[in-house]
């Protein structure tokens, strides 16, 4: 495979719902390696059951998804576990195991790598157990290891939720809205970890979205969606007025677009001290 | 801390080592008094009895169709009967429970040292000894008959709807219950408009589920005597009559599943 | 709050009934009445007989004091101690067979068929009383402590799936999703994803089902099943309170005892 070849493709992708709902209404998209795609649209937009339809946790209706040349929707339950290894996913509300201990949710990520006896006897391989201790230093919680995940705050379980995907080892990050239960602080250090480490591991990712600030800050590039169909597909600062109202309706728009180019300056700059004052997600709210 | 560094590279277990042991421990002793104590009854059971048990199921199977179906104009009076058992043993338990209840309850009480203990006992008496139990020892006193059925179910169901219905007075809002308080209300008055409102549904909840537990308890406590269907059960089972007890079981069936789905709609309006 | 006393500027308020529709709530209040007029009017009495029993009720209750240990002691002991055998078997067999049909019988893991299969054991062995079932094991499998086992685990599995099913329902489903997006397989989302999660609610019942066994197991000797329940029977049988109550005092401290131990552990365990 070679470095411009394309990691996730997705051909005619429809989604119904048992209920009727036409969730997807044929996508084609395509993430090449190593790109960090932001996918942003009002609630209901679809992008939730776009990221599922990837790795089959929801059943595609029709349509094909390809990640790095293997066809998913072919594949039977042993091919499924094997192919959804190789893509890491990291959610909203962090859905960790609250039980579990810090180290165990991490090791969890494994669990596609070794066999049921040894994963139920918490028997991991030491190489795996190295690799969490380096991940876990990398995000600054090596001395959470042995705290339960209820016990530690939002921003600490979504880190522990970025190293659950990442041993996985996955070429493909799905990211389901990271930030949304995150204070505007908290979610910048998310994301900007986030984006971190794909360049690190040289990943691509699909990024679900809410806030369109953030969206433009991080990703290289945005894909809107609207009712299960893209409305718009480019660079960052291609998010004019106009495309907004087409993904979102209307609004005014002048302030979100305008600010943002002054908090991303910023961002360069060190702490987003305007971002703490703006609250993008209040400005969004009206909108969902 | 089940993390450990050795030589250079840092080990993780799940737990300690004499954590993990102590619970491979635990499963090994289990295991083994579940073991014991199953070569216990084993060495009481006649296992000739328990390999012929397909057949004898077989056989009694045959015996029980088709069933007597004109015996079920015999059944009626019981199961009003029973129907009864369950009813007026369940309001008779309620009128007791209720202020037992209050009583228990470490927020209502009048005190926590003397009254509470009393209450608690009565509670816990009332609720380790099953009805039937109750059944055979008010056999023995008031005679056989409904009335001791009813004196049975209501004797087991002051503990089960006084328990839940105490724990539902603890965990009341206290800051409603001062809010009448403040308005200057007396006992009484904080109790009908502080706390009762609060602990309405629950307990019309409890209510019908113990009514329900009734429905099914009042079908047995005949087969000591008490009244009801069960006395019929028993009569016919000692007769041999099995097509008869066939229709029985089916009636008992009916009965339940009419009583369970009367409480879960009773249940489904008060929430 | 009628017209005319808006009129007169006095407006009366009366507190909202609890059913709105009139016909309706005099129509439960006239329909309770009648039918409780009736249950009592149709419900015999034999007072003089109730009279009578009067002196052997006071009778049981001087006998709790003091209760008589001593001279049932062997039979007491013997029943005793075969009822707790009865509850450790019937609960750990019964709770063995549950997992599997709880599993089965939660509408959030299992497909359609097995649901229905699974809910249909449930009902099954939660239609009858424990009684019922005990007194056709007895005739099945003869006298003893093995009828009253089977109709204890039978019992069991009923309670303990169901109320276990309904705690894997109502489990939280994302945390569920994401040990599946690891690409484990199905034991490993069970181990991983499931398990932590009810572990706490299957310990609380675990605990819960063995103080009940430990209770129905006093009763199943009745009819011949096995346990203290049969030592009971014959004591009341024979008018000889002391022992009764002995026997009696013996369940309420073990049943408290229980309650108390499994307190400590629900605790522990969240």
């Amino acid at each position: 495979m070679d470095a411009n070849a394309s990691m996730l493709r997705l051909e005619r992708l429809v989604k119904r719902y048992p209920t009727g709902d036409l969730a997807l209404k044929g996508v084609d998209l395509e993430v090449p390696r190593g790109q960090v795609m932001a996918l942003i649209g009002p609630s209901g937009a679809g992008k939730s059951t776009l990221i599922r339809c990837v790795n089959r946790l929801v059943e595609p209706t029709s349509g094909r998804i390809y990640l790095g040349g293997e066809e998913l929707t072919r594949l039977g339950m042993s091919g499924l576990r094997r192919a959804r290894r190789r893509m890491g996913m990291i959610f909203q509300e962090y859905a960790l195991v609250e039980r579990l201990t810090v180290m165990e949710n991490v090791l969890s990520g494994r669990l596609g790598y070794v066999g049921f006896w040894r994963s139920f006897l918490r028997k991991f391989p030491q190489s795996d157990i190295d690799e969490a201790f380096r991940l876990l230093e990398r995000v600054g919680l090596d001395q959470m290891v042995d705290k339960r995940a209820d016990a530690l705050s939002g921003g600490q379980r979504q880190r522990v939720g970025i190293c659950r995907a990442l041993i996985q080892n996955p070429q493909l990050l799905l990211v389901d809205e990271p930030t949304a239960s995150l204070d505007p602080k908290t979610s910048r250090q998310i994301m900007r970890l986030i984006c971190e480490l794909c360049a690190e591991r040289d990943l691509a990712a699909v990024i679900n979205i809410h806030d369109v600030m953030l969206a433009q800050m991080f990703a290289q590039r945005i894909v809107g969606l609207r009712l299960g169909e893209v409305v718009y597909d480019g660079p960052a600062d291609g998010l004019t007025a106009e495309v907004l109202t087409d993904i979102y309706g209307e609004e005014d728009w002048s302030a979100t677009i305008q600010k943002d180019e002054g908090a991303a300056a910023e961002e360069d700059a060190g702490e987003p001290a305007a971002a703490e004052t703006l609250r993008p997600d209040e400005r969004m709210a009206g909108l969902t | 801390m089940p993390t450990q560094a050795k030589g250079g590279t840092r080990v993780w277990q799940r737990r300690e080592r004499g954590r993990q042991l102590a619970i491979w421990a635990g499963w090994f002793f289990g295991t083994f008094i579940f073991l014991y104590c199953f070569k216990l009854i084993s060495d009481k059971t006649i296992w000739f009895f328990v390999t012929d048990a397909g057949r004898q199921a077989a056989d009694l199977g045959v015996r029980m169709v088709p069933p007597n179906w004109s015996y079920i104009n015999e059944l009626w009076e019981p199961l009003w009967d029973t129907i009864n058992i369950a009813t007026i043993g369940t309001l008779l338990a309620i009128v007791i429970a209720v202020p037992v209840a209050f009583l228990a309850a470490r927020n209502t009480t009048p005190s926590v040292a003397v009254v509470r203990p009393i209450a608690l006992l009565i509670i816990v008496a009332s609720r380790s000894i099953n009805a039937l139990i109750w059944a055979l020892l008010l056999v023995a006193i008031v005679g056989p008959g409904v009335f001791a059925g009813i004196l049975a179910i209501a004797l087991r169901s002051i503990g089960f709807v006084a328990k839940l219905l105490y724990e539902a007075i603890e965990e009341i809002d206290a800051s409603q219950v001062e809010a009448v308080t403040a308005t200057g209300a007396g006992r009484g008055q904080t109790l009908t408009y502080g706390i009762v409102p609060q602990i309405l549904p629950a307990f019309a909840g409890i209510t019908v589920f113990r009514w329900d537990i009734n429905i099914r308890e009042s079908t047995v406590v005949g087969l000591v005597g008490a009244g009801g269907i069960g006395l019929e059960l028993n009569s016919q089972i000692m007769e041999l009559s099995w097509t008869s007890v066939s229709v029985i079981l089916l009636a008992i069936i009916a009965t339940v599943v009419v009583s369970e789905w009367v409480s879960a709609k009773v249940r489904h309006a008060i929430i | 709050m009628t017209d005319v006393s808006v009129a007169l500027g006095r407006r009366r308020w009366k507190r909202p009934p609890l059913i709105a529709n009139p016909l309706l709530r005099w129509g439960l209040v006239v329909g309770g009445a009648v039918y409780l007029s009736f249950a009592l009017g149709t419900t015999e009495v034999n007072w003089s007989r109730v009279w009578e029993g009067l002196p052997r009720g006071k009778q049981f209750l001087l006998a709790f004091a003091p209760p008589d240990f001593v001279s049932r002691w062997d039979d007491i002991l013997d029943g005793l101690l075969e009822s707790l055998w009865m509850t450790a078997v019937s609960t750990v067999i019964g709770i063995v067979i549950s997992v599997p049909i709880a599993l089965g019988a939660a509408r959030n893991i299992a497909p359609l068929p097995v649901y229905y299969f699974c809910r249909a054991v449930i009902a099954v062995s939660r239609s009858f009383q424990e009684i019922i079932l005990a007194i056709f094991f007895v005739k099945l499998f003869g006298f003893g402590p093995f009828a009253g086992v089977v109709t204890l685990s039978l019992a069991t599995i009923g309670f303990f799936a169901k109320l276990l099913a309904e705690d894997i329902e109502d489990m939280d489903a994302a945390q569920a999703e994401a040990v599946r997006a690891t690409g484990g397989g199905w034991f490993q989302w069970l181990n991983y994803g499931i398990q932590p999660q009810v572990l706490p609610r299957f310990i609380g019942l675990s605990l819960y089902r063995l103080d009940i066994n430990l209770r129905e197991s006093a009763v199943v000797g009745i009819v011949g099943g096995g346990g203290i329940g049969a030592t009971l029977n014959t004591a009341f049988d024979r008018y000889e309170f002391d022992s009764a109550a002995a026997i009696l005092i013996v369940i309420i401290a073990i049943v408290m005892g229980l309650e108390y131990t499994s307190g400590h552990v629900r605790r522990w365990v969240q």
